[in-house]
């Protein structure tokens, strides 16, 4: 099943500068699985050494949260977008001068 | 109505006419102590917007200098400012723009020392921070206070904003994210670089917020994430759900005092970051 992942700008390197892409799958799971094959090294900071997922990351099916949905197993439906969101603290330009 | 002198009554004439405020409304903005933390990119337009409402009493914390580089984006500060300690930078424009507003400025570094004593006289609080250590402290005091408080960050071209409503099983940022990220996880900061107008939409998207829970009126931003991207110019937002196993506002709180946690970000890339330790009172980073 394709559905769109939306990657946050700071994941953007790891998908050759796309704001979204595509991706295949029934499951959470399989989703990522597909993009680390099509992205080398997009989802290192998604998945924690265990293999389950960062707690500092948030990933949504359309609008709700995936740890309600059974996190890496909720399930996946054509057409849904996938949505992953780091915590932002905001205004860290201000500290590269 | 509602003890308005006539000057008052002239500059709050659009509220006072408007469904949804009226005078008794632009009574309670009058009443209403506001406190933003950040005189900076957030800060600016939520601060200016308060001030231009007639929210009676603002508060504004921060350490900071006006730098030159601040200036494409933090529009409470001129040209002449470059140098002053932002909160009296931001007390003045907030007093030419509405005299009738009492700004009490906090010119320091919000910790676990401070965080409480600061945050407490206040009705409602904005964050308008730049970094992870005061934005967990912000939302754990707020949480331990009973205090709203209005989210807002940003990052390059994007943003997001909620509120979180401490009590009846409403969520916080711990709900969303329950702790910080590691070292090394997020981008060094040299990566950074922000859209100058993108704190304008960001803070004015919480001045509403804020003025909304004064007011009491419409649907608050609880327990959803408004996502903002300004390249595509789409707004989304997404469920936030409280968290029962919350550290901060869960059934079994594990998180009951104020954490300072390092900050982090600055880092040159390799070098080992220092160890985030619990209980101990560091400064913010720059």
């Amino acid at each position: 099943m394709a559905v769109q992942v939306k990657i946050p700008t700071i994941m953007r390197k790891h998908a050759d500068g796309n704001a979204k892409v595509e991706a295949e799958g029934a499951t959470l799971e399989d989703v990522l699985i597909d993009l680390e094959a099509k992205y080398p090294g997009i989802t290192k900071n998604v998945r924690s050494d265990d293999g389950g997922l960062h707690r500092f990351i948030n990933i949504y099916v359309n609008d709700e949260d995936v740890r309600y949905l059974g996190s890496l197993e909720a399930k996946v439906g054509e057409g849904d977008t996938i949505s992953i969101l780091p915590a932002v603290a905001g205004g860290w330009a201000d500290r590269s001068r | 109505m509602s003890d308005f002198n006539e000057e008052q009554v002239v500059r709050y004439a659009r509220h006072i006419i408007l469904p949804g405020i009226g005078g008794a409304g632009q009574r309670k903005l009058l009443d209403a102590k506001v406190l933003v933390i950040g005189a900076g990119g957030l800060g600016s337009p939520v601060a200016m917007y308060l001030a231009a409402a007639g929210v009676g009493k603002i508060g504004i914390l921060d350490f900071d200098k006006v730098d030159l580089t601040n200036l494409q984006r933090q529009i409470i500060h001129t040209t002449g400012d470059v140098g002053r300690s932002k909160v009296e930078s931001a007390a003045e424009t907030l007093q030419d723009i509405n005299p009738g507003v009492e700004v009490t400025p906090y010119d320091t570094i919000l910790s676990s020392q401070n965080a409480s004593e600061v945050i407490e006289p206040w009705d409602v609080v904005v964050d308008g921070t730049d970094n992870f250590p005061v934005r967990y402290l912000v939302n754990d005091v707020t949480q331990w206070l009973g205090r709203p408080l209005v989210y807002g960050s940003i990052y390059q071209w994007e943003g997001q904003n909620t509120v979180f409503l401490p009590g009846k099983e409403a969520p916080c940022y711990r709900c969303l994210y329950p702790e910080p990220p590691p070292p090394g996880t997020v981008p060094s900061c040299a990566e950074g670089g922000v859209f100058g107008v993108l704190p304008g939409i960001v803070g004015s998207i919480q001045a509403t917020e804020a003025i909304k829970l004064i007011l009491g009126v419409g649907e608050p931003l609880v327990g959803r994430l408004l996502l903002f991207d300004a390249m595509a110019m789409d707004f989304t937002t997404v469920k936030v759900k409280w968290d029962p196993e919350c550290p901060v506002c869960g059934k079994s709180p594990t998180i009951t005092e104020p954490i300072d946690y390092d900050q982090f970000c600055g880092l040159v890339p390799g070098q080992a970051p220092p160890e985030a330790e619990h209980g101990v009172p560091t400064t913010v980073g720059r």
